[in-house]
């Protein structure tokens, strides 16, 4: 079994609750960092654990945490990302519904090291129900002292909002939410000024992950020398996945960063094979917006080494053959799966999630979509499978914010790995009823 | 200062200028184009990507490139820094392809839209498009509103540049009008179909670069190009009065602000200027206004074009004559 560090007490009865939370060792945290540790002292530790931000970017986040300004007499916020709307993710909402005070601790601890008197849970609205869980867990924290004036005798205070979204994906995006957060629509802004300068209301802000957040206890507790040990070179410490699709046990599991993408898939600790036996076709390995890679590629890396569960390694060899960890969205699909019309389900999502700000995304979703409707409906043209590749690349890099990225980077993997099957739908539109013959493309 | 090289021409501009005013102080033929920036509007810019650029040296003290193509409008220059426009095939294929999205929607009903002419849009397009679409889809359309008494909202026309919502945010009180929906679908709007009745109102119809915000009291009553633009002035209490007349015979066919060789407005004008003094009694005729734009309307448009001619149909003679 690997190191739990976030759900080694998720099976606790009544870990929910304050007192049970507690009986296990939880808010030990805010007291050893209010009574025993200078902010900057916390930061350092942060840096030395080499946590990245789990919320898909992966930027470290004791650097992103060194970058807040900190003028005299401005307010500084520290915003959590609960928005959760990257298709294929859903680990936040499992910490949060079953474990809410690990992040209600993380959210004090790291507020203190950010001198932030006030902090929000930004959660997407489909998770009404979650909020009403972190909302109890914040009032049990209240009466036990642990948030508003003084906590734990000390001169820290601090309080908790948790604010409902209106469940945009693209309020996911770290700008777009503090504009929503703010009442207004939300667009991403423009960048710079970067949120550690200019976020919420105009003050200092730090963004960051559900799971990012709730890591922060364990070093504050542990140190960020141990933390760093866990994992796997610059992939330290553990990751939520969350496994979907084809799989015998799809769910929400914690990992050391460092195991092989293949012990994922098969060992009965983790995703226990492919559903039916079937044969594994491709991965989706951090979420919707990553790159697709195909069965040899996701479980070796170009070079033949076996592919591991790590930012690098899963990155290993560029968007050629390799992909990204993202937010450890993990689908996996099996030989029977049409990966056109895969993709023409997610390119459906990012059309309708873009916000209309700038003109690639904005009509180059929508056209892309188009495009992989009428092949998927047996009406391709030849010369479509060029034209989206065209279209993507027209996208990418060019937007004001990565949403653009995101709906360009699947189009262009999959067109890069299986462009085969693309062909196969233009050419024989009679034969997209049956899609056993893909797999003799692909093999 | 910082001194920042443009396609090979260098310019000392003063701290925090981006990098498409300090190509418009170099003027000529390589400043960027830009749908939705505007100079007098605060954060203005960002939105169309028309006026990308490559930064192939970033400054003096980190000559690293930058890594993405850059809006030219929200970038500021650095000391020492490189810009590649038109000289950057990377730029010129991207711009296309901005062009291409900005136009794969759009009506394209030049013939009957009152923008034709002077639209920054037809421009771009004739500048940087491609002469045949690849889009085969039905376009969007939307239908046609009123923005008040005066103005015609055609969001069919739109290109999303947000100007005149900047407009009525930063020039007009209590601004009513916004974007709605998202994406593709995304209207700019006031809400439920408000009208906005302001004094600076009118302003909106001359930020706005295609024929998305139209004056209804001109609405059809010439081709801009049979217009004859005039710079005027009267006494007003609300505004400075400057303004250009747009006549035809001894009739005032339209007022609009006056705009500088970019197509934007000098100094924002008041709607009773605007919309209500259509008599020539009402103004003070300065002189013939000289139009900078290479537009349609551009008053020795058509010179230049056969001045260009001239000098290809030699060249392609060298050429020939070459060859043998
Ligand atoms: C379109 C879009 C959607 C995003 N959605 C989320 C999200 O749901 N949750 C999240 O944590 N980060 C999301 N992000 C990333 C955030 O912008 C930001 O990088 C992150 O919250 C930072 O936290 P971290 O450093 O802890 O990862 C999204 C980014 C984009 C461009
Ligand atoms: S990339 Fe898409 S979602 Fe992001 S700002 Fe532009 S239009 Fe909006
Ligand atoms: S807005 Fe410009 S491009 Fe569009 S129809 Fe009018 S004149 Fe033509
Ligand atoms: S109506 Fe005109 S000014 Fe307003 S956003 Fe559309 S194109 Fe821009
Ligand atoms: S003018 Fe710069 S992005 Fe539109």
């Amino acid at each position: 079994m690997g190191k739990k560090i976030l759900l080694e007490h998720i099976n606790v009865p009544g870990i929910k609750s304050l007192d049970v939370y507690r009986q296990n060792g939880g808010y030990a945290s805010v007291e050893k960092a209010l009574k025993t540790m200078a902010p900057d002292v916390i930061v350092e530790e942060v840096k030395k654990s080499g946590l990245r931000g789990r919320g898909g970017a992966g930027f470290p986040t004791g650097m992103k945490w060194s970058f807040l300004a900190k003028p005299e007499g401005v307010e500084r916020y520290l915003v959590v990302n609960a928005d959760e709307s990257e298709p294929g993710t859903f680990k936040d909402r499992y910490l949060m519904e079953k474990i809410p005070h690990i992040l209600i601790e993380g959210m004090i601890t790291s507020s203190f090291a950010l001198g932030a008197k006030t902090s929000c849970i930004y959660i997407r609205g489909e998770y009404f129900y979650v909020s009403r869980i972190l909302e109890a867990a914040i009032e049990e924290a209240y009466a036990a002292g642990l948030l508003g004036k003084n906590i734990l005798g000390t001169n820290f205070s601090h309080d908790i909002f948790v604010q409902v979204g209106a469940g945009a994906y693209i309020c996911g995006e770290e700008t777009a939410l503090l504009e929503s957060l703010e009442g207004k629509r939300g667009n991403p802004r423009i960048k710079p000024p970067f949120p550690a300068v200019a976020g919420l209301y105009g003050c200092p802000t730090v963004v960051n992950n559900v799971e990012t957040i709730a890591s922060v206890p364990y070093i504050v507790m542990n140190g960020g020398d141990d933390y760093a040990k866990i994992g796997i070179g610059r992939s330290t410490g553990t990751k939520l996945i969350s496994a979907s699709g084809h799989i015998n046990k799809p769910g929400v599991y914690e990992i050391e960063m460092g195991i092989t993408v293949e012990d994922f898939i098969y060992s009965e600790e983790y995703c226990g094979g492919i559903l039916n036996g079937k044969k594994l076709k491709a991965v989706v390995a951090g979420g919707s917006s990553v790159p697709i890679l195909p069965a040899d590629l996701i479980l070796k890396t170009e070079k033949g080494e076996p592919r591991l569960m790590s930012y690098e390694s899963l990155s290993d060899g560029g968007f050629a053959t390799g992909t990204m960890l993202g937010s450890g969205g993990f689908m996996v699909y099996d030989e029977t799966t049409s990966i056109v019309k895969n993709l023409y389900t997610f390119a459906r999502f990012y059309h309708h999630e873009s916000c209309g700000q700038c003109s690639p995304c904005r009509e180059g979703t929508g056209w892309m979509e188009k495009i992989l409707h009428r092949i998927v409906e047996g009406h391709g043209k030849h010369g479509d499978t060029d034209l989206l590749w065209d279209i993507q690349r027209k996208i990418e890099g060019n937007t004001i914010c990565p949403l653009g990225d995101a709906a360009a980077w699947p189009v262009a993997s999959a067109i890069r790995h299986f462009r085969a099957e693309f062909e196969e739908y233009i050419n024989h539109p009679e034969r997209i009823k049956e899609f056993k013959h893909l797999q003799e493309l692909v093999s | 200062m910082a001194k920042v090289t443009i396609d090979g021409e260098s310019i000392e501009v003063p701290d925090g200028t981006t990098i498409l005013q300090a190509a418009r102080m170099i003027g000529g033929d390589n400043v960027p184009p830009a749908m939705c920036y505007h100079s007098k509007l605060k954060t203005s810019g960002g939105y169309c990507r028309t006026c990308i650029v490559k930064v192939s040296k970033g400054s003096d003290k980190d000559p690293r490139p930058m890594p993405k193509l850059v809006p030219s409008c929200r970038t500021t220059v650095m000391d020492g820094m490189e810009v590649q426009n038109n000289t950057s095939p990377e730029v010129l294929e991207a711009r296309r392809g901005v062009v291409e999205f900005l136009l794969i929607n759009h009506p394209l009903d030049c013939p009957v839209c009152d923008q034709a002419g002077e639209c920054h849009l037809q421009d771009l397009g004739y500048e940087n498009g491609a002469a045949k679409t690849r889009y085969d889809f039905p376009r969007r359309k939307f239908n046609m509103i009123d923005i008040g008494p005066n103005i015609k909202m055609h969001m069919t026309r739109c290109i999303m540049c947000f100007r005149c919502v900047k407009t009525a945010d930063q020039i007009t009180d209590n601004r009513v009008h916004g974007m709605l929906f998202r994406g593709d679908a995304s209207e700019i709007s006031t809400y439920i179909e408000k009208a906005i009745v302001n004094d600076f109102s009118g302003n909106m119809i001359d930020v706005c670069p295609v024929g998305a915000l139209t004056d209804k009291t001109f609405r059809f009553k010439s081709r801009v190009w049979f217009t004859k633009p005039m710079d005027a002035h009267r006494d007003c209490k609300k505004c400075s009065g400057k303004v250009a007349l747009w006549e035809k015979g001894n009739e005032v066919l339209r007022v609009t602000s006056r705009k500088d060789k970019w197509g934007e407005s000098e100094e924002w004008i008041c709607n009773e200027c605007r919309f209500d003094k259509k008599d020539i009694k009402d103004w003070v005729i300065e002189g013939p206004r000289h139009i900078d734009r290479h537009s349609v309307i551009s008053l020795n448009h058509y010179e230049n074009v056969v001045a260009k001619l001239k000098i290809d149909i030699a060249k392609q003679q060298k050429q020939i004559v070459d060859k043998k």
